[in-house]
């Protein structure tokens, strides 16, 4: 059995078939890119997963668990977060309170208990708050913890989602073009952090990117999308030189 | 300038990050406790409202401010506190009981309505509070078997471990004190805990709180019940202030100046829930003496600027008429609202940081510092 699945998942806005029939799976430790051009629904696969979206057909798994009728908010308790293409920071916050809320999925404490700030609360508190020290050193967000979101630079508010989404200790994490609006050195750092979170923290990666130097740096494997179907899937050499992506690609 | 070096996970959980905050505070809360034996009666008075009104406005905080729902319904919530402390009353229910039985009560009515409210936003939301406002009112003036409807009901005089508490007395106030601060005490825990972060995700962005693990609708209710209960604890004080309620006092306009408290103050701030609770409660003075004395003052100034005698007559009989002119409060609500939401978002504590601020960098301030950067980046595609 694969580690996360979806099996001929699809999804409609009236007429339009914004995703048709895609299967895929996933194995643990993976990391494994979607492509394809604009529209052709890979951010509408993720937002089917974290139930943004309710499928119109189709079944999703993880770790042998049918997860398609999950509430959204227990996807991230099942250990799948993500992050957006359009960045969904909490923007009157501050970078650490952000990066905490990724600790939610982890909260043990009653209301009650919180009122009160019972030792429980504070050690619980500790904790978190560790963790989420570990997160801000790997990403090197020092310089940006006490600060609030609005009025942070593009590129950093991309790095700070992927730590909030780190902070939940996922088991899969859902990227959605993490390298959309960076430079190419944030980009670089982007990839080597990819490979990394895989490397050293354990987590499975299904990420959309347009970028194929990225796409080629870290994959294992590629889909290509388009229309909202499977055009091709395998290492990324062979989906880039499959003719169907090539004519994706092309327009024609 | 203070540079403030952390080194421990405690310096981000604390209360008061240093020692300047135990200073400032302190003596605050000195001068709070010596201020029954030094201000007038009719001062004294003024500040036991300031802490119900500052109370309600944490509540609406908690609401408003830290999740981001509209309501302009807490008036009825102040209501089903008060009533239900004075119905108690009536089978000689001691006063920690019906205390904790009306908080507990508008809670739990608090959570009900927060259910329905799950599926609304903004506007829709807004009007949705206002009509259960208006049925709570409702029911009271026409529940005559357990509200005496609209001839009201009298507030027997609060009693504490066999001892008569009078309305104007300091133990009064310290008790309107305690419950301000025990509410913000608890308000505080609450945003460095889960359940407050929770909140604040919910008012910026609830897709991305949703994928974080958020259950929504269960916080949103949570918040509702919280606000509400903690509104609900204020009404009892209220009741007992008043020493008798009827329907009309608990009216929009009453919901209205609850929301004037944390916008003036600053709807992110606890700090401005107490300002704006200040500011909502001394207008009233403010505008007595504007009607009593205002008049004879600026004709008294005109007569020594050479005005003749008719014709200081003449404006202070201006003044006064403009001064006694119906809704003149209502007018003077109207505009502070629309001047604060255009020109200081942050309230009276926003604009007091950044009076701090200037004093502290002086004199490297840049005009620029509070400017925004506009981004526009946020997708209003799943909302
Ligand atoms: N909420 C919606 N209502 C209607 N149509 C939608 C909605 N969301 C997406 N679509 C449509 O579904 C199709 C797939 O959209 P999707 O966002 O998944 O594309 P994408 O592959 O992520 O594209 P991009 O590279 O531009 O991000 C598009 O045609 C889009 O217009
Ligand atoms: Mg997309």
């Amino acid at each position: 059995m694969s580690y996360f699945r979806a099996e001929n998942l699809s999804l409609r806005f009236g007429g339009l078939k914004a995703v048709d029939a895609v299967s895929f799976a996933v194995e643990k430790g993976e990391i494994l890119s979607i492509i394809g051009p604009n529209g052709a629904g890979k951010s509408s696969i993720f937002n089917l997963i974290s139930r943004i979206y309710r499928p119109t057909s189709g079944r999703i798994f993880f770790e042998d668990q049918d997860i398609t009728e999950e509430p959204p908010y227990d996807i991230a308790r099942l250990g799948i977060a993500r992050t957006f293409q359009n960045i969904e920071l909490f923007e009157n916050a501050t970078v650490l309170s952000n990066l905490l809320v990724g600790r939610h999925r982890h909260s043990t404490t009653q209301l009650w208990q919180e009122l009160l700030f019972l030792p429980s609360v504070r050690a619980n508190e500790k904790v978190h708050r560790r963790r989420v020290e570990q997160v801000i050193e790997f990403l090197d967000l020092e310089a940006y913890r006490d600060k609030p979101i609005s009025g942070l630079p593009y590129g950093v508010r991309k790095v700070i989602e992927l730590a909030r989404a780190l902070c939940s200790e996922p088991k899969l994490i859902l990227l959605d073009e993490p390298s959309s609006g960076l430079n190419v050195e944030e980009t670089d750092d982007m990839s080597f952090w990819i490979r990394d979170m895989r490397r050293e923290l354990g987590v499975t990666v299904l990420m959309v990117e347009h970028d194929m130097s990225l796409v080629n740096r870290v994959s294992d494997r590629v889909i290509a999308l388009n229309y909202g179907r499977v055009l091709a899937m395998g290492s990324p050499a062979e989906v880039q030189q499959h003719p169907d992506v090539v004519a994706a690609y092309l327009g024609a | 300038m203070r540079f403030l070096f952390k080194t421990d996970y405690e310096d981000d959980i604390r209360l008061f990050p240093h020692s300047g905050y135990v200073v400032s505070y302190g003596s605050l809360f000195a001068v709070l406790l010596v201020a029954p034996y030094v201000l007038s009666s009719y001062l004294m008075s003024q500040l036991v409202f300031v802490c119900i009104y500052a109370t309600v406005g944490v509540a609406l905080l908690i609401l408003t401010g830290f999740t981001g729902q509209a309501s302009l319904g807490h008036a009825a919530f102040l209501a089903i506190g008060a009533y239900t402390a004075v119905y108690l009353q009536q089978f000689n229910v001691p006063f920690p009981v019906y205390f904790l039985a009306a908080g507990l009560l508008t809670g739990v009515i608090g959570a009900l309505v927060g259910f329905p409210a799950l599926r609304l936003q903004g506007i829709y939301l807004v009007i949705a509070t206002i009509s259960f406002a208006f049925i709570v009112e409702e029911i009271l003036a026409r529940w005559e078997s357990v509200t005496n409807g609209n001839e009201g009901m009298r507030v027997k005089a609060l009693s504490l471990f066999g001892t008569a508490v009078s309305r104007d007395s300091p133990a009064f106030y310290f008790l309107c004190l305690a419950v301000l601060v025990l509410t913000i005490v608890g308000t505080l825990n609450l945003l460095r805990s889960p359940t407050g972060r929770a909140f604040v995700a919910i008012r910026d962005s609830e897709t991305a709180a949703r994928s974080m693990g958020v259950n929504v609708a269960l916080y949103k209710v949570k918040s509702f019940a919280i606000s509400a209960a903690i509104t609900g604890f204020a009404g009892v004080l209220f009741a007992h202030k008043l020493s008798f309620i009827s329907p009309e006092m608990f009216t929009l306009q009453l919901s209205i100046e609850f929301i004037i408290v944390i916008l003036i103050g600053g709807t992110f701030s606890l700090h401005g829930a107490v300002l704006g609770a200040i500011f909502i409660v001394m207008i009233d003075p403010f505008l007595t003496y504007l009607k009593d004395d205002m008049p004879g003052i600026i004709a008294g100034v005109a007569a020594t600027l050479g005005a003749g005698k008719e014709r200081a007559a003449h404006i202070q009989d201006g003044i006064a008429a403009f001064a006694s002119l119906n809704g003149l409060k209502g007018a003077i609500y109207g505009v502070i609202i629309v001047l604060f939401v255009l020109f200081e978002p942050l309230g009276l504590y926003g604009r007091w940081l950044k009076i701090k601020l200037f004093f502290q960098l002086f004199p490297l301030y840049k005009r620029a510092t509070f400017k925004r950067q506009k981004i526009y980046v946020k997708s209003e595609r799943n909302r």
